[in-house]
């Protein structure tokens, strides 16, 4: 504000400018925001124009329903079907110790912690999930795979029993704090509710809390679904890169993520089918993604809406 | 007295029923401990292991400052450590602005209408694509159709997009927790909207702002698989061109455009080589990584503890 000779006038020059900068500010923020949509139009661009490609090499039914994936022997396979198994036992297994795991901790949290104990032990959990996925692949394969073997002789070197383990531990912290943040959003007069009818905290927790927060809880599985299908370097250092069309958690096997790595880090030629490849297996990764993210996404807008 | 008398006729053994609630409760919070345990206790671990097992290597001094070699034991971070902070400083660049203005436009000047709605969902969506899509992204965009290489630039471009959802969400939390009543204050005394915010909404938001920031670029830093996808080779023996020196203006940029290596890219590397002695070398450059990211991480923390208390 610049106050005139007279102290309260301000000259209309002054105004309009103001303006003007406003309206400049608000379409270059605007242009920022475009920008993320542009970066989604892009990778829908990039994989399906690239899929495009390689579908017309490869039947889609083949894709869909072939159950060998070899793109870099002299004969190439592309059912992308072991890709599939391999991706669904390591989240499987991720899934199974994250969600009791995380489920325990965010109920401890969000109706036991006292508040010190809360505000110290969420810090600890993002520090877990600041640790580079490179660093929990190398603990997999060095570290649980080797202990796994003490247990498990026959166990081989790469397995998708480890990754999966670590993977579990790794997307702890997600699954806890996003279903901490649904239980957090109940409000207390529910709770208070329960305690006056005479509900211990653990009652209330389980017969009223977790019913009331069930959808935020879901997206939390959801959203944590979708980053256990698309984790690259765990599975990629511990799981092995042989396609390998099994549910043993004993064997290795890749993952769609894990094949991408494999054929980046290769020379594989540019333009060749087996390069296309990656990127239709990239397209089945996103639109898995896609769907988790969207179902998360409504789900939490949901019992935000509630409360 | 009354519910007394009343518990008695029903013959239902309040006591009872009470002690084993509150056995339920003494069980789940040991529960909550336990899972707390194991977590903390990987954490430790992990650490420790990497700590150990690369002591030969991280305890030498030669280890940063010579190039990756074929002798697992003379084999250094040089090249890694300083691409490192070269590919950090372009996403830095790129993600922070861009993040923030995004995150601005989304409070502050966003109607209610289908564009708002499409740039929410768009936005929550972008923060659970897997990396590799976007290395993927970069490699069919930047790579293939712009044919830029494998170089710092793209790197930093394409882990900038990574993280600008966690820029552009941690902004909008930041802006959101300010109260009401400073953004009335400010209509108050006559600012307008842009004045609101640039004089009083940011200098307010901007311990939250920069923890977010910070956050992400400790994703980046620790980021792997899209760097992998761009096409980056582990084996780098020299270093890009330095930024600053040389003729006048004393600043290039053709640093941009060089040739890189990454730490994750690096550790990933020696991970996949078959020499047993590689794997002390691994877990060094895991060491060093994980003090690199756990550093960030605390002073993300510290930052917004000595926000909140303020």
């Amino acid at each position: 504000m610049r106050p005139e000779s007279s102290g309260v006038q301000v000259s209309a020059h002054f105004l309009r400018k103001r303006e003007t900068v406003n309206q400049i500010a608000k379409y270059v923020l605007m242009a920022a925001a475009a920008i993320s949509v542009l970066v989604t139009v892009g990778i829908v661009y990039v994989l399906v124009s690239e899929a495009v490609v390689f579908f017309e090499e490869v039947s889609v039914w083949e894709f869909i329903s072939g159950t060998s994936w070899t793109p870099l022997f002299a004969v190439p396979t592309f059912g992308i079907l072991p890709l599939l198994s391999g991706t669904i036992v390591v989240s499987g297994i991720a899934l199974g110790v994250s969600i009791p795991l995380g489920l325990t901790l965010a109920v401890y949290l969000s109706e036991y912690a006292p508040d010190k104990v809360r505000e110290t032990v969420k810090p600890i959990l993002e520090l877990l999930e600041g640790v580079p996925t490179v660093v929990y692949g190398y603990f997999a394969l060095f570290l649980v795979t080797p202990l796994l073997q003490i247990v498990f002789p026959d166990l081989p070197g790469f397995n998708m029993l480890a990754p999966g383990l670590v993977m579990g531990i790794m997307i702890l912290p997600y699954t806890t704090s996003l279903s901490e943040d649904a239980m957090r959003a109940v409000p207390n007069s529910i709770r208070e509710g329960a305690y006056a009818l005479g509900y211990s905290r653990f009652h209330t927790a389980v017969k009223v809390v977790i019913p009331a927060a069930i959808s935020g809880i879901t997206a939390a599985f959801i959203l944590a679904m979708s980053r256990a299908v698309g984790e690259t370097m765990v599975v990629a250092i511990a799981a092995g890169q042989m396609a390998n069309f099994t549910f043993n958690p004993m064997e290795g096997a890749a993952t769609i993520t894990a094949f991408i790595v494999q054929v980046s880090m290769g020379d594989v030629s540019h333009g060749s089918v087996a390069y296309m490849s990656i990127f239709a297996a990239g397209l089945v990764l996103f639109l898995l993604t896609l769907t988790f993210n969207l179902i998360g996404f409504f789900l939490r807008k949901r019992y935000r809406q509630a409360y | 007295m009354n519910t007394m008398s009343t518990n008695i006729q029903s013959g239902i053994d309040y006591a009872s029923i009470s002690r084993k609630n509150r056995s339920w409760d003494i069980i789940f919070a040991s529960l909550g401990i336990v899972v707390l345990f194991i977590a903390i206790s990987t954490l430790l671990a992990l650490f420790l292991d990497l700590a150990i097992r690369g002591a030969p290597q991280w305890t030498n001094p030669d280890f940063y400052t010579s190039f990756p070699s074929r002798k697992p034991l003379e084999a250094g971070i040089l090249s890694a450590w300083v691409g490192t902070i070269m590919v950090m400083l372009v996403t830095a660049i790129v993600a922070v602005p861009l993040g923030v203005a995004a995150g601005l436009y989304m409070e502050e000047y966003a109607d209610k209408n289908w564009f708002t709605d499409v740039i929410e969902i768009n936005v929550s969506n972008l923060a659970g694509v897997p990396s590799i899509v976007y290395g993927l992204l970069a490699l069919g965009l930047f790579v293939q159709t712009f044919g830029m290489g494998e170089t710092v630039l793209v790197a930093g471009l394409v882990l900038a997009l990574m993280i600008l959802p966690i820029v552009i969400v941690s902004t909008r939390e930041s802006i959101r927790a300010i109260p009401i009543e400073l953004r009335e204050a400010a209509y108050g005394l006559g600012a307008n909207q842009w004045q609101t915010m640039a004089m009083y909404m940011l200098p307010a938001a901007k311990p939250g702002i920069i923890t977010g920031a910070i956050v992400g670029l400790s994703r980046a830093i620790g980021e792997t698989a899209p760097i992998i996808t761009i096409g980056a080779l582990s084996y780098i023996a020299f270093l890009p061109p330095s930024p600053i020196g040389g003729d006048f203006p004393f600043i290039s940029f053709e640093w941009l455009n060089s040739g890189f290596t990454v730490m994750p890219i690096q550790m990933f590397g020696w991970v996949s080589r078959p020499q047993a002695d590689f794997q002390i070398t691994a877990a060094a450059a895991g060491a060093v990584l994980i003090v690199m990211t756990l550093a960030m991480n605390g002073l993300a923390i510290y930052i917004r503890y000595r926000a909140r208390k303020s």
